[in-house]
C-alpha cells in the first residue's frame, strides 16, 4: 500500500502547472487534494512518472460569488465551500451534496475540481454540477476553452480533459426564482462512504406555486451523473402533486442502467433510484414552498 | 535507480523539522518512521480508517493521503502535540480514560485529533455533531458510544476550565 515512485513538482502558477503538463504529457497527474488519487497510487492502480502538486497555487483557491451563480476555482477546499454563506445563498444544493461528500478529514484536504476531474459517477459534485449544468474552464498552454457539464463527462473516470489541460474554474448557476428549493439524498453503507445511489432536486416556483423550472438527477446508477431535463420539463407550469413526483421520479429511473457490483446489484439499485429520487423532489418542493 | 529526495521543513508540535524525503513518502510513514512520532496510527493506508489522522495547519486530514513532500512549509500537530504543556495527558485525553473511551487503543489517536479538531472549533457541540466529526473514524472495539461520551466529557470539562 505504498505508492510507486514518482517524480515531484511544486507549481507555483497555473502557467507552471500548464507548462509541466506539456512537457510531461501522459506521464504526468495532476496532484490537487489527493483524496482519490492518492488512494489510487497506493492500490497500484495509477503510476504517473511525474506528479505537480498544485495545492499551493493560490489563483486556484478563488470562490467568487455573484447574481449569476458561484464561480469556484479548482483547488478550492470542499470545507471552504461548505464554509461560504454567500456560496450557500445563491447555489444551495451544492452545500446540500458536500454534507454527504466523505468524512471532515477527507473535506479539509478534497478539492472541488479533484471531484469533478476524478469524474465517478456515484460522486456528489459532478452529479450537482451535470443538474445545474456547471461550466468548466479548461486551461493548457494551448489556450483556454470552456466545456458543459454534460460534455466534461466521458464515462466513468473518464473526463474530456487531455493529458495537457487543467481542470481551472468551474461555474456553477444560480437560477434566479425567489422560491427555490433543493435536496440531496443517498444510499450508502456508512455516511459518507460511496453512494449505492444519490438523487439531487432544484425546483422554482412562482409566486402561485406554480413550477417555473424543475431539475432531477441521479448518481451511481449509470456510466456518468444524469439529468433529466425532457423528463423534468413536463412539470414546468404545473403544481405538482406528490403523485406526479412519484411518476417522475419513476420514469426517471426506467431510464437508468445500473451495474452489478459486491455493494448492490442494478436492480436494488434501479430501485433505491426510484425511491431517493421521490424524495428529493418532494424535500425540493417542500423547500421551496417555504420561501413565501 | 536512487530516488530523488526533495528536502522539507516543516513545524511539527512546535519544532522545526527538516528532511530530504523521496516523493512518495507518505507524511505518515515520515512521521512515524523518520521523527518515530509512533503515537499516530496506520490502518489501511488508503483513507479509509481515519487512525493516521493528525491537524495540518490546524485542520484534521488524513497523514497517509498525502505525501510528506507536500507538508514543506506547513505546520503539524500529532497526537504527541496535544497533550498538557507539562506533558502529562491534556483533559481530552483523560476524558478517554474516565469514560472507557478506548480499549486496544489502535484508533485512538485519531479519534483523539478529530475530537481536538471539533472543540477547537466547535466547542459545546451536540451528539450529532460529535458522531460527524469521528464519522470518518473506524473503531473496532468500543462501539463508539464510550468515545461520544468521552469527548462529552471533555466539552463539559474544558467549559467548567474556562468559566
Ligand atoms: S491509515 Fe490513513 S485513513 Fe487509514
Ligand atoms: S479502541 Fe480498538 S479500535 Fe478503537
Amino acid at each position: 500500500m505504498k505508492s510507486p515512485p514518482f517524480e515531484y513538482a511544486r507549481a507555483a502558477s497555473i502557467d507552471e502547472a500548464c507548462a509541466l503538463l506539456a512537457q510531461h504529457g501522459d506521464a504526468a497527474k495532476l496532484l490537487a487534494g489527493g483524496q482519490s488519487l492518492v488512494p489510487m497510487m497506493a492500490m497500484r492502480l495509477l503510476r504517473p512518472a511525474w506528479l505537480v502538486d498544485i495545492n499551493e497555487i493560490a489563483a486556484l483557491k478563488d470562490i467568487a460569488v455573484d447574481e449569476r451563480g458561484a464561480r469556484t476555482a479548482a483547488c478550492a477546499r470542499q470545507v471552504d465551500i461548505e464554509r461560504d454563506t454567500a456560496l450557500a445563498a445563491r447555489v444551495p444544493l451544492l452545500g446540500r451534496a458536500l454534507a454527504w461528500v466523505g468524512h471532515v478529514q477527507t473535506r479539509n484536504r478534497g478539492t472541488v475540481g479533484g471531484s469533478l476531474a476524478h469524474a465517478d459517477p456515484s460522486a456528489e459534485l459532478p452529479l450537482v454540477a451535470q443538474l445545474l449544468g456547471a461550466k468548466m474552464r479548461l486551461r493548457s498552454a494551448r489556450g483556454t476553452r470552456s466545456v458543459e457539464a454534460d460534455a466534461f463527462f466521458g464515462g466513468p473516470m473518464t473526463t474530456t480533459l487531455a493529458p495537457d489541460e487543467c481542470l481551472e474554474v468551474i461555474e456553477w448557476p444560480a437560477w434566479p426564482e425567489r422560491r427555490l428549493g433543493c435536496a440531496f439524498v443517498e444510499t450508502a453503507a456508512r455516511h459518507g462512504d460511496f453512494a449505492m445511489a444519490s438523487a439531487a432536486a432544484q425546483i422554482g416556483l412562482d409566486a402561485d406555486g406554480r413550477c417555473t423550472r424543475v431539475a432531477l438527477g441521479l448518481g451511481g446508477v449509470g456510466m456518468t451523473p444524469l439529468a433529466f431535463p425532457a423528463l423534468t420539463a413536463r412539470l414546468v407550469g404545473s403544481r405538482p402533486t406528490p403523485a406526479d413526483l412519484d411518476d417522475l421520479a419513476r420514469d426517471a429511473a426506467a431510464q437508468t442502467e445500473p451495474n452489478d457490483d459486491l455493494h448492490a446489484s442494478s436492480e436494488y439499485r434501479r430501485h433505491l433510484a426510484r425511491v431517493l429520487a421521490a424524495r428529493a423532489l418532494r424535500a425540493a418542493l417542500e423547500d421551496a414552498e417555504r420561501e413565501k | 535507480m536512487s530516488e530523488a529526495l526533495y528536502p522539507i521543513t516543516v513545524e511539527v508540535n512546535g519544532v522545526q523539522r527538516t528532511a530530504q524525503v523521496p516523493a512518495r513518502l507518505s507524511l505518515v510513514d515520515w512521521l512515524r518512521d523518520e521523527l518515530r512520532l509512533t503515537g499516530t496510527h496506520v490502518g489501511c493506508e488508503h483513507g479509509v480508517c481515519g487512525a493516521c489522522s493528525i491537524l495540518l495547519d490546524g485542520e484534521a486530514v488524513r497523514a497517509c493521503l498525502m505525501y510528506a513532500v507536500q507538508a514543506d512549509a506547513h505546520r503539524v500537530t500529532t497526537v504527541e502535540g496535544l497533550a498538557a504543556p507539562d506533558g502529562g495527558l491534556s483533559v481530552l485525553q483523560d476524558s478517554f480514560c474516565e469514560a472507557h473511551g478506548l480499549q486496544c487503543g489502535y484508533c485512538t489517536s485519531g479519534m483523539l485529533v478529530a475530537a481536538q479538531a471539533l472543540l477547537d472549533a466547535n466547542p459545546r457541540p451536540s451528539d450529532d455533531e460529535i458522531r460527524a466529526a469521528i464519522g470518518g473514524n473506524l473503531c473496532r472495539c468500543t462501539g463508539y458510544q464510550q468515545i461520544v461520551e468521552a469527548i462529552r466529557l471533555a466539552a463539559e470539562r474544558l467549559q467548567e476550565k474556562r468559566a
